[in-house]
């Protein structure tokens, strides 16, 4: 789950990592309260799920509560990769003698976390990394023996960090780590970590990942999805527990297991379709769970016939087979439904289906089939 | 031959008194797998349908001679659990558990690889079935033929289509193993490649990839230095849009690296015959080994 930068600073300042005072702020007035409130001058900053805000005009320097008034409500409302700006923070100023970078995340290839240092930070740091890869510093780290000492150490001297700051630099990185691991994340991300005039290291952005599987060692971080803005029917989905992504085709999918589902899309794009969405109904799925699942496509427009795709394995195609038949019955739905069913109790899935004919129900014998008819129905691409 | 679980298989599980471990467990003992022992702390002493609890690993362990454990512990206590059968010599713990911290998965990993001889693989996978003489997970027996491919996946249910798909053209396997879609799986691509490599019974292989991640990647390098024996594979998720987690954990397109078409040219360009249709796998073999 990807955080908004305040949430992010939050967590640091908690692990103690320095950070700039501010509040958040959803209208202009309440940013210029914010700045008076801190006083002097203060940066105005879009709170968006996504890079590149520097760049999109979603950052704002302003020198008095009513510049800051102002940056607000250009900033408010603003369209950042799809991404629409409902707050800003508002923190006071820093005074910047360097702009570094700092991160953790795990090297899957590894198998052990990594660290990334650089002395060149701020908004080109993908660019450094590219036509000077040796400016970022990278180190492996045992998971099972943690950031030692030493190797934060050797971070902060090889990426050629100022050696007046080394100690605090160092501090800095093993609060970082601390935040990593003991909370919990997928990714730490300090953008820039910068030098002040006065020799302090402070994490002047926050990009924090966290990993959702951990949230019951973090009971306070379901506070953080409240803040979040969702897509209705992804909202509704998240209801029912099944993990839905809407896609911009006519077909409508629904499956089991990720790869078995992702595997459909490209099936339905290879006959020429497009899907509408992603949706795994995930393993075991119940009578219940298909329901759901036919009723959150129902408030699609976009789709215009539905493949339902299953491979029983702990997930039982009789119960995929009841599933659809009390949806037939209960939900007014509005488009075909092809129906693959395979592997545990397919047979019995098969014939429940035969039992109860209904001219919106199409049976298919293979995968490849099934996606055919379901493009044909939904009239093609 | 078959790799990994055989007819010497004496089968453990952590969890068997709970719902799933005691469907799962009894279903891999139906298929004929030699279920020894279960652990449930607190309910050692006891029986299950015949099969005795112990306590702890190390117990069942000395009194069972259980050489694979099967994890279905929950969440907060799998990597305990892993760990604990690793310290009680277990040859290979497969842990069917989903949704294990990453951080308890690269600790456990790490730990595991560092000071034992143990086999991880998983967690969140579906186990491993070598057809005709042992099933140690959840993946439906009836859909496999005992024969001479050996196929592994990072996906569960693309597991299944790829042995269904060589099982109705009559094509049996050796062995059938899920490696699971998590960051740090215990058990990878290339550990999979080589024991099927190095199976005598094992003609040709089928590799179920996905995107993400670069295990793709170093797979097919290994092939490119170390595999004789034919490949086939599939890679999903051509059509998922960048920067979108589906479902598992692993599957997260990283800039260029672990996107679908990249998997499937390094593939290509070390002789794999990589496919855009799951449901050509079994044609596909066929006509390899025909």
């Amino acid at each position: 789950m990807d955080l908004f930068e305040y949430q992010g600073k939050s967590l640091f300042a908690r692990l103690g990592v320095p950070v700039p005072d501010g509040r958040l702020a959803t209208s202009p007035s309440f940013a210029a309260a914010a700045a008076n409130e801190l006083g002097g001058s203060v940066v105005v900053k879009a709170q968006v799920q996504v890079g590149g805000r520097g760049k999109a005009g979603g950052i704002k320097l302003a020198h008095s509560a009513s510049e800051a008034e102002e940056a607000a409500s250009q900033i408010l409302g603003m369209d950042i990769k799809g991404h629409t700006v409902h707050s800003v923070w508002v923190e006071e100023a820093s005074d910047i003698a360097a702009e570094y970078y700092a991160s953790f995340t795990l090297d899957r290839s590894a198998k052990k976390h990594l660290a990334m240092v650089s002395a060149q930070g701020g908004v080109d740091i993908e660019g450094v990394a590219e036509s000077d890869p040796d400016a970022v510093v990278k180190l492996h780290i045992d998971p099972v023996v943690g950031l030692t000492d030493w190797q934060a150490r050797e971070l902060v001297y090889r990426a050629k960090l100022d050696p007046s700051a080394a100690r605090k630099a160092a501090g800095a990185l093993k609060k970082l780590y601390a935040a990593f691991v003991g909370l919990d994340c997928d990714l730490v991300e300090v953008n820039p970590l910068i030098l002040t005039g006065g020799g302090d290291i402070v994490a002047l952005d926050a990009k924090v990942t966290l990993d959702a599987n951990a949230f019951y060692r973090h009971p306070d971080f379901g506070d953080f999805e409240a803040a979040f803005t969702r897509d209705p029917i992804e909202a509704r989905a998240m209801e029912s527990d099944l993990n839905f992504i809407k896609l911009d085709g006519s077909v409508g999918i629904i499956g089991n297991g990720a790869g078995l589902v992702m595997s459909t899309l490209d099936v339905v794009d290879l006959v020429g379709g497009r899907a509408a969405n992603f949706l795994d109904v995930g393993g075991g799925a119940g009578a219940d769970t298909i329901t759901n699942a036919l009723e959150v496509l129902t408030q699609d427009d976009s789709v215009k016939s539905v493949l339902i795709n299953i491979f029983g394995g702990i997930t039982r195609c009789d119960l995929v087979a009841e599933g659809i038949i009390e949806a037939l019955g209960r939900l007014e739905l509005p488009w075909p439904i092809v129906v693959r069913l395979d592997g545990t109790n397919a047979e019995e899935g098969r014939a429940i289906l035969a039992g109860s004919p209904n001219e919106k129900l199409i049976a298919a014998a293979t995968m490849r089939e099934a996606a055919e008819k379901a493009v044909e129905l939904a009239g093609g691409a | 031959m078959a790799i990994l679980i055989d007819e010497g298989t004496r089968l453990l599980v952590q969890g068997l008194t709970g719902k799933e471990g005691q469907f799962h467990g009894f279903r891999n003992r139906e298929y004929g797998t030699n279920l020894v022992a279960g652990v449930t702390p607190g309910k050692g002493g006891t029986d299950l349908d015949g099969v005795p609890i112990f306590n702890t690993v190390a117990e069942a362990v000395e009194a069972t001679r259980a050489n694979t454990a099967m994890t279905f512990v929950p969440p907060p206590f799998a990597a305990d659990a892993i760990l604990e059968a690793a310290a009680a010599g277990i040859d290979l713990v497969v842990a069917i558990t989903e949704g294990i911290p990453a951080h308890d998965e690269a600790r456990v990993y790490n730990y595991i690889t560092q000071t034992s001889d143990t086999r991880l693989l998983g967690p969140n996978c579906p186990g491993l079935l070598s057809p005709g003489k042992a099933n140690v997970g959840i993946m439906p027996p009836e859909i496999a033929l005992p024969g001479r491919v050996g196929v592994v996946s990072r996906s569960g249910t693309l597991t299944y289509q790829a042995v269904y798909e060589l099982t109705v053209l009559g094509i049996g396997q050796s062995s059938c193993i899920g490696i699971g879609g998590d960051p740090v799986p215990g058990t990878s691509f290339v550990d999979v490649l080589e024991l099927f490599e190095q199976d005598e019974e094992t003609d040709a292989i089928v590799m179920i990839g996905e995107i993400g991640g670069d295990a793709e990647e170093q797979a097919a390098d290994f092939i490119r230095d170390h595999v004789t024996k034919p490949v086939v594979s599939y890679i999903a998720g051509v059509t998922a849009p960048p920067g979108k987690k589906m479902g598992h954990a692993g599957a997260i397109i990283s800039g260029n690296k672990g996107t679908a078409s990249a998997k499937m040219e390094a593939l290509s360009a070390v002789g794999a015959t990589v496919l855009d249709d799951p449901t050509e796998i079994g044609t596909a073999v066929q006509a390899l080994l025909s």
